[in-house]
């Protein structure tokens, strides 16, 4: 990771920094397409969620969805981004058969969204603030199928119409990393708000990443687009590979084409895909089928009212009110429904105990399991009560990851397994002392050794009791006996 | 049987209404009147069973006590509204073999006031063209012919067909589309009334679009009156076109034949242009005389940008259709013509499947839209566009309604101008300034000219006071008393 998180590339005529602005192409949640009434689930059998609008029939008319409106505008108030209340879709004219209409519609000149900011979270603990540009709502192309038939190519037009945000970020980053950052961080709002499913996988969130490089503190350099990287590890390794590509020419003299790229992920290389000669004129111009798009300013408040609590404003309340580490506050925060999972864990009980279970045994034997928070290994309510028995002293928190583990088996809740195992820590004086004695009386040698001054053996003695005891002593008072009784 | 393609609508309505004769009956002579008229081509589709089906389902309605506004009356319908499992081309190739599975929402509330459909008519291809030369189907001839004189006469364009078919008694009525004087210019040419109602007044949607923010359906009929009845059942807010208007359709007969005594009628100094017939300057100031004699006040007008509409309406309206036409690429539906590979087969497809008036327009469109040269066309021709609709309401604020003629001249003879597309496009000189305003305007014939060929004047009005437009050109219907009609020749 050491090379993603270098803001400076070497080179044999002295240093180059990377320039990052990223393009973002978010699939926005509602239930139909941006101008039709046409269904969006992922996954459906080809062409069966195409409306006469989608499939661009003659004499069909869009007609906006607003429930898409609602979503961007949410997101641009997660994003702290400025609303227009007034704005335009235009019309970005070129052919391809996965886009019917012969343009695709989107905002141009007047976006529904203007500029805001991203917060984002680097590993060093540190935050810099990246700028949004603008947000604005377009309609998705269907898909060109071309692995179907050996001479022709085939089209699915399930996603043609679907609503994506188009989120363009200043060029602000200067590392693989913080494009990282930046692109987690932007998942994380849009999970938070509900806005878009974040998926990369499935293409609901997509990249379009623009390098350049320059001498530190000079004037940009020229830029190239790499088009449509679906990953975050693709986006870094593209944007590695690209900004040294670029440094290698401006070193030989040479110098930077702007142009449209794409990135292979199985060779890790970025290859030209058409220059500024070739690129298209899109002849963008304010579509007549559609009237601008206005709304209220108190519309625009009564949704501010039913934005959630966003992660930068849990993680400081996870820091001030339940006093976690900035570490754990911002690991706990990274998905809404981890936090959510942690809170109803923490109710009523230590944070940071809460918070160590929750990171620690929780997360490796959700790793272990699905994954997925929502169908947790153990549910909070059962790691709530596990922790219960560890601070009412019923349980030793090294029994504690027995039950744990016993819980994630069974299903049970911990004081049923505490009670079924005989797992009850004992805290009866005169039990432990009578073990004790054993242990000492069994071990002259050692005691001898240890009255010598070989304090390390302590840990010995201590370990022999918990041995002896099935682990169930309360070690606090394994110690005290001990202590008295080798030290008094 | 031949006195019932003469009947208006308000007649046929009346005789059905009195049972005297029938939607049947009425669909039958009309039918007969389609084959009997191929010569003009003024269809490109006949359905006459449908028309016949759907005429005594009307009957029944009838009967039934359900007759709507529309009710049993026999029309043509423009073939560029889509009309479901039938032809539906815009009279173009490039839409071979296209029969939508949906029906436009204006031709939909025609049916729904019972209206029965005779065929599709045709039209220039793709709404453009003033003469219908353009279309795939060859050119209509327009049933009027000069006096003594055989040479076939144009109907004017775009709606040619429709107009061609009310003009000789085919249909009582047809429906037409304006997009810069489609439905005026050819009622004008062919002695019929032409109705371009307010942007926004009838839906869009189902209508292959030429021009989005130009685009209105209209009636095409033989009286003002029928014209006010069929406006009503074409007109109506749908949510399914974003740019249709929510506010009430009235009964547009309500106060039709009130006169204008007391209205102001504007008359604008710039409706001049070089060249001009001395007999339109005549027609238009025996119209000033009629409304004045009928109780108007004439008020000189300005407009001063008229000028600039023409220039800004050829550029506006090509910049949309470059748009709205690249959805014809041979990939989903209509012609395709293949190629070695995309670009061919796109190439192939559009090279053959558009006409050379639609290419010169997607050219043009696609020219003013190009970067570096957005700013100095398409932007100053919607600012041109925004000072000419600033114009009308300046002068809406004092007068009721504006009187011009129609079109330039009277119609003229097929492949007269059809080498000339400046020629052509001067067609549309008085009707595009409304256009581009988005405002209701009316054709009524007036009268002829010295060769015996119909004129019409025009009525503009305020946005959605299309009742008034219609009052007004009820005065000039009945001050004219236009009773001329084509002589018969074409009928088989």
């Amino acid at each position: 990771m050491n090379d993603f998180a270098s803001r400076i590339i070497q080179g044999a005529t002295g240093d180059w920094e990377m320039v990052i602005g990223l393009e973002v192409h978010a699939q926005v949640i509602s239930n139909a397409k941006l101008f039709s009434g046409a269904a969006t689930a992922f996954g459906a059998e080809p062409n069966s969620q195409v409306s006469l609008v989608d499939a661009a029939m003659p004499g069909m008319l869009p007609v906006i969805n607003e429930k898409c409106v609602e979503q961007a505008v949410r997101t641009g108030l997660g994003l702290k981004a400025r609303i227009n209340t007034f704005s335009v879709f235009d019309r970005k004219n070129y052919f391809y058969p996965d886009l019917p209409q012969g343009y695709q519609i989107s905002q141009y000149l007047q976006p529904v969204v203007g500029e805001g900011i991203i917060t984002i979270d680097l590993p060093d603990g540190e935050s810099r603030e990246i700028g949004i540009t603008r947000l604005h709502l377009e309609q998705d192309a269907g898909k060109s199928l071309h692995d179907q038939d050996p001479n022709s190519t085939y089209i699915d037009l399930n996603r043609s119409g679907v609503a994506l945000m188009e989120i363009v970020s200043e060029p602000d980053m200067r590392s693989p990393e913080e494009a990282g950052a930046y692109l987690r961080k932007l998942r994380t709002i849009l999970r938070y708000l509900g806005t878009c499913d974040g998926n990369m996988e499935e293409g609901s969130m997509r990249a379009d990443v623009n390098v350049s490089v320059r001498r530190p503190g000079e004037e940009f350099g020229t830029r190239c687009e790499i088009k449509n990287v679906n990953s975050i590890r693709f986006v870094q390794q593209a944007i590695v590979y690209e900004a040294q590509r670029q440094v290698d020419i401006l070193e030989e003299g040479g110098s930077i084409d702007q142009e449209t790229r794409l990135f292979d992920a199985n060779t890790g290389v970025t290859r030209s895909m058409r220059s500024k000669e070739e690129a298209h004129d899109y002849r963008y111009f304010p579509d007549p089928d559609l009237l601008p798009l206005t709304f209220t300013q108190e519309w625009v408040d009564s949704l501010m009212d039913t934005l959630p609590e966003l992660p930068d404003a849990k993680k400081q309340r996870f820091i001030d009110d339940l006093g976690l580490p900035a570490y754990d506050a911002g690991v706990l925060v990274a998905e809404k429904e981890t936090a959510d999972f942690y809170e109803q864990v923490a109710e009523g009980r230590d944070a940071k105990i809460a918070a160590n279970w929750v990171m620690g045994e929780f997360f490796s034997a959700l790793n272990a399991s699905s994954g997925d928070i929502t169908q947790p290994p153990v549910s909070a309510g059962n790691l709530g009560g596990l922790i219960d028995l560890i601070t009412d002293g019923t349980i030793s928190g090294r029994i504690a990851k027995q039950v744990f583990e016993a819980m994630v088996e069974s299903g049970k809740d911990a004081g049923t397994i505490v009670e079924e195992k005989g797992l009850k820590q004992v805290s009866d004086t005169g039990a432990i002392e009578a073990q004790v004695d054993e242990i000492l009386a069994a071990n002259g040698d050692k005691v001898e050794e240890y009255r010598g001054g070989k304090d390390k053996l302590f840990g010995f003695f201590v370990g022999q009791v918990m041995k002896a005891t099935q682990g169930k002593a309360n070690p606090k008072v394994v110690n005290e006996i001990l202590r008295k009784k080798l030290d008094g | 049987m031949s006195e019932l393609t003469e009947l208006t609508i308000a007649e046929a309505r009346d005789l059905m209404a009195k049972g005297e004769t029938s939607a049947k009956e009425l669909t039958e002579a009309h039918v007969a009147a389609v084959e009997a008229s191929r010569s003009l081509n003024a269809f490109i589709a006949e359905t006459a069973d449908q028309a016949m089906d759907m005429a005594a389902r009307s009957d029944d309605r009838r009967a039934a006590g359900e007759a709507g506004v529309m009710e049993g009356i026999p029309i043509a319908m423009k073939d560029l509204f889509c009309t479901f499992g039938v032809h539906s081309q815009a009279a173009s190739h490039i839409l071979d073999g296209f029969k939508p599975p949906y029906e436009s929402t204006v031709s939909a509330n025609l049916w729904n006031e019972g209206a029965v459909m005779l065929g599709k008519t045709n039209m220039d291809e793709f709404a453009m063209g003033s003469s219908n030369e353009t279309s795939y189907y060859g050119p209509v001839e327009n049933p009027w012919r000069r006096a003594g004189d055989n040479q076939s006469i144009v109907p004017g364009g775009s709606s040619g067909g429709s107009a061609s078919a009310v003009g000789a008694r085919i249909a009582m009525a047809a429906t037409g589309t304006d997009t810069g004087g489609s439905i005026r210019q050819p009622a004008a040419f062919t002695g019929t009334v032409g109705m371009k109602p307010t942007y926004g007044r009838c839906s869009r949607w189902g209508i292959v679009a030429f021009a989005s923010s130009l685009d209105q359906a209209g009636p095409m009929t033989r009286s003002v009156r029928d014209a006010a009845i069929m406006l009503r059942a074409m007109a109506g807010f749908d949510p399914k076109d974003s740019t249709s208007v929510d506010t009430p359709v009235p009964n547009y007969e309500d106060g039709l034949t009130d006169g204008v005594k007391g209205m102001k009628i504007g008359v604008p100094k710039e409706y001049v242009v070089d060249n001009m017939p001395a007999e339109i300057e005549a027609l238009w100031q025996q119209g000033i005389d009629w409304l004045r004699d009928a109780g108007a006040e004439i008020v000189d007008v300005s407009l001063p940008h008229t000028k600039y509409a023409l220039p800004a309406y050829y550029i506006v309206a090509p910049a949309e259709c470059s748009s709205n036409l690249a959805r014809y690429d041979g990939v989903r539906y209509g012609l395709r013509v293949p190629g070695d590979d995309l670009t061919s087969q796109y190439e192939n497809t559009r090279a053959e499947g558009f006409g050379a008036e639609v290419k010169r327009r997607i050219l043009i469109g696609t020219y003013v839209l190009s970067a570096g040269y957005y700013d100095a066309y398409y932007l100053k021709a919607q600012r041109i566009r925004t000072l000419i609709a600033n114009d009308f309401k300046t002068v809406f604020d004092d007068v009721d309604a504006i009187l011009t003629p129609t079109a330039p001249s009277a119609a003229f003879a097929l492949g007269e101008k059809s080498d000339d597309p400046i020629a052509m496009y001067l067609n549309d000189v008085f009707t595009v300034p409304a256009s581009l305003a988005g405002l209701p305007g009316i054709s009524v014939p007036a009268g002829l000219a010295n060769d015996g060929l119909p004129l019409g004047l025009q009525v503009i009005g305020h946005a959605f006071e299309e009742a008034k437009v219609l009052r007004v050109g009820q005065a000039l219907e009945d001050a004219a008393g236009f009773s001329a009609k084509p002589e018969n020749w074409w009928r088989a």
